[in-house]
């Protein structure tokens, strides 16, 4: 995972770069909680740009970080999603909650961390 | 369903978490076979990831078991059967129903079943409690040449 912060709007990206499966959310879902507990951002966007591959495993994976960035008065989006990957989000109804945007923001992504 | 088939693959293999991308790789592989579309074959890897690894956390929970994967080629279908002897399923219609999960501590979403029903044609669930469960579903694989008929 590539893990990008801009202090300034608090921003944290997270650059997923695995397939998205039982297997491998395991290890996301702990580098995740682990930046999302060091920088406390106020918005996330998950980079999906290369993800060629989710399953339900995603769902869960998403759903939790984003009851953690909620609790901590944070917002979430989603970027780059292929359409094998929407498809899997769209039948869990999780588009409503977590939107997918066309680009970060008005403003730079931030250096590497 | 035919009886007439073109070919038959069979895969066996442990139920290991790393085995996820090896199964429908390999079920994927064999489909290709068929001329499918991106989005076909996207379809089938992602219902056989679902199967694969629900025989992994609920089939066999923490032991290691052997999953058994059958795919038989039709003139323009899919059928593919994931089997486990594990623990089996006690309500299959309930175990159906979207967001139903007996695993929410783990993040399961409780999708896995819809996702196989809405990305193939056909899914069928056999199971039995104690004795392990069989899944079959079926892809209808969409001759592009002949739509224009
Ligand atoms: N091979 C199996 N052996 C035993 N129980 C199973 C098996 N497959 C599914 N189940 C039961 O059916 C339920 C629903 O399965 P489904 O795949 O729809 O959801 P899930 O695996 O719980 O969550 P998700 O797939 O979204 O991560 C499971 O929670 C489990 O109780
Ligand atoms: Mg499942």
């Amino acid at each position: 995972m590539k893990v990008t912060y801009n202090e300034k709007d608090k921003l944290l990206t997270l650059q997923i770069t695995e397939e998205i499966d039982h297997h491998y959310a395991e290890k996301i879902r702990t580098r995740a909680d682990f930046e999302i507990q060091k920088y406390i951002p106020k918005k996330l966007v998950w980079d999906f740009a290369n993800v060629s591959f989710m399953d339900s495993a995603g769902i869960g994976m998403i759903l939790g970080r984003y009851k953690m960035i909620t609790m901590f008065g944070g917002t979430m989006n989603m970027i780059n999603v292929a359409p094998n990957v929407k498809k899997v989000f769209e039948m869990a109804g999780i588009l409503k909650i977590i939107p997918i945007i066309e680009e970060i923001g008005g403003t730079e992504i931030g250096k590497c961390v | 369903m035919e009886n007439v088939y073109e070919n038959k693959m069979s895969l066996e293999f442990l139920s290991k978490s790393s085995n996820e991308a090896f199964a429908r790789i390999t079920v994927a592989s064999f489909a290709s076979q068929l001329d499918p579309s991106i989005e076909e074959i996207s379809d089938i890897k992602t219902a056989v990831s679902e199967a694969v690894t629900n025989s992994i956390i609920h089939g066999y929970e923490d032991k290691i078991g052997i999953i058994k994967i059958e795919c038989t080629l039709f003139a323009n279908s899919i059928e593919i059967q994931i089997t486990d002897k594990g623990k089996g399923i006690e309500n299959i219609e309930k175990a159906k129903e979207p967001l139903y999960t007996s695993k929410p501590e783990l993040e399961r979403s409780g999708m896995g079943f819809t996702i196989m029903e809405n990305f193939m044609d056909e899914l069928k669930i056999e199971s039995v409690v104690g004795v392990g469960t069989k899944v079959t579903m079926k892809k209808v694989i969409k001759d592009l040449k002949d739509s224009s008929e």
